[in-house]
């Protein structure tokens, strides 16, 4: 779980582990000297407000992000090797995918690039309901089906780790529960999703929490455990009175 | 290197192409408009309408293609799909060789339709052979094409990728020996004309009109520029940013 012991890393039992890590971007800090670990099979919630460093720190991790200080282990691997290419998928914030070509083009390509086979592009395309969208051109889709299919190209490949920026944002609640009941299935397959939000009650559907607060860790737990600990019942309050009390 | 990877990135960027017909017309149309145009400028001095038409039909490819290349790169770096690529098991190398490869085949297309309509109904005379100007032709598509994957790492914005045309291509057309032949030229400019490759795509385009001369030469110096430029535009695409 997250914790101040380290030393453990090789441990299959920790999918992602990062110490001291700091990052600077012109010259402003985003990172400062952030440690956690990520325990494989979970859904870890990287909650805090915009500007917080979730991005930044969703990019060192997936190893386009440039760092400064400290070091970051993904699947017992330095993040960014080559061999992690075909084990992590990543959504990025803004919906990465080719709007000029159609949802099942799109799937086409990334399953090519991962040489995956034996994967359907259909079976993936009704886990993310889009299966009556599957000739449309990605422009034409909404808002939450952009997310939906680069959530779905991020799936190709079967990927141990699944790191997804904001996967949840601006879609319909009903929606937004299939989604978190699929990250769910997704873990039970022994997936380790980390998913960031800057909707706290999305904290409850985590396994473990870390709230980050400009750059670095406010807090991590369960979401009982932070509720106890600061005697709150909504992670709203949760995040507020450990602002305030810091 | 994975041809399978690098096939799969053309065919991707070719089906991007077709669900845009507007881009294909453009490309295909563009260049005969402006070579019908220049028949009728030139109608009363046909011998230069000869002698221009054969050296703009290597030129337009390359211009268009190096527009659409930096665009279509840096829209790629822009809405993220660079960044989801560079994470997955595809090479920059194999990247860059799949846009040439796409923009090839579409080059080739544009250089048959162009130099056909030029040698038919625009009676343009040529004493060497039509392929080896469809050759040249699509050379030149290439070319253009590996000096806007260069040049777009270095632009930030489409903006910025817009104006690499009259910074980095128009000096080329200037001295490259289609105003003013390079022997009237001083020499300081003559010689900056040796390297650039340009110089050498028009070089053989005269050589096929005129049908006389090896062309070796110059195919073989365009085929190292244009391997560079690609080795170049692999390695300053960069993985991981600032």
């Amino acid at each position: 779980m997250f914790g101040t012991e380290r030393g453990y890393c090789n441990d299959v039992s920790v999918a992602v582990q990062i110490s001291n890590l700091s990052i600077v971007r012109e010259g402003k800090s985003i990172v400062s000297g952030l440690s956690a670990d990520v325990p494989s099979g979970k859904i870890v919630g990287v909650l805090g407000p915009s500007g917080s460093g979730k991005t930044t720190l969703f990019r060192s991790i997936v190893g386009v992000q440039q760092i400064h200080t400290g070091s970051i282990q993904v699947l017992g691997q330095s993040a960014g090797s080559k061999n992690l290419r075909n084990r992590i998928g990543y959504l990025t914030q803004s919906a990465s995918i080719y709007s000029d070509l159609t949802c099942v083009e799109n799937l086409h390509y990334f399953s090519k690039l991962l040489d995956d086979s034996d994967f359907s592009v259909e079976e993936i395309l009704e886990l993310v309901d889009l299966t009556k969208n599957r000739k449309q051109l990605a422009s034409s889709l909404s808002g939450g089906e952009r997310t939906r299919l680069a959530l779905a190209t991020a799936l190709i490949g079967r990927p141990e780790l699944l790191v997804l920026d904001e996967p949840t944002v601006g879609l319909d609640p009903i929606l937004r529960r299939e989604l978190w009941n699929l990250f769910h299935k997704l873990a039970d397959q022994g997936k380790t999703l980390l998913i960031s939000s800057h909707v706290m009650d999305e904290a409850e559907r985590c396994d473990t929490i870390v709230l980050l607060r400009e750059g670095r860790v406010l807090e991590e737990g369960t979401p009982s455990e932070l509720k106890a600990r600061t005697g709150q019942t909504e992670m709203e309050s949760v995040f507020i009175s450990l602002v305030s009390a810091q | 290197m994975s041809i399978k990877r690098i096939w799969a990135t053309a065919r991707r960027i070719l089906s991007q192409l077709r669900h845009d017909p507007r881009t294909i017309a453009l490309m295909i149309l563009a260049p005969c408009l402006l070579m019908t145009i220049l028949k009728y400028v030139y109608q009363s001095q046909p011998q230069v309408f000869q002698h221009v038409a054969g050296s703009l039909l290597g030129i337009f490819p390359m211009l268009v293609m190096f527009l659409i290349t930096s665009v279509a790169t840096l829209r790629e770096r822009t809405n993220g799909t660079l960044e989801r690529l560079l994470i997955l098991p595809i090479s920059k190398l194999e990247f860059i060789l799949g846009y040439a490869k796409a923009f090839g085949i579409a080059g080739l297309i544009q250089a048959i339709v162009v130099t056909t309509y030029a040698i038919g109904p625009l009676g343009l005379k040529i004493a060497g052979s039509q392929w080896m100007l469809i050759v040249v032709a699509m050379l030149d598509a290439l070319l253009g094409l590996a000096i806007g994957l260069f040049v777009s790492s270095f632009a930030k914005t489409e903006f910025q990728a817009v104006q690499f045309l009259p910074a980095v291509l128009l000096p080329q057309l200037l001295l490259c020996g289609l105003l003013v032949p390079r022997e009237s030229m001083p020499q300081i400019l003559r010689v900056i004309s040796y390297f650039l490759p340009l110089t050498y795509a028009i070089d053989a385009t005269k050589k096929v009109m005129i049908g006389q001369g090896s062309l070796v030469n110059d195919l073989l110096v365009i085929a190292l520029f244009l391997i560079a430029l690609l080795g170049a535009g692999a390695v300053t695409l960069k993985r991981k940013t600032k």
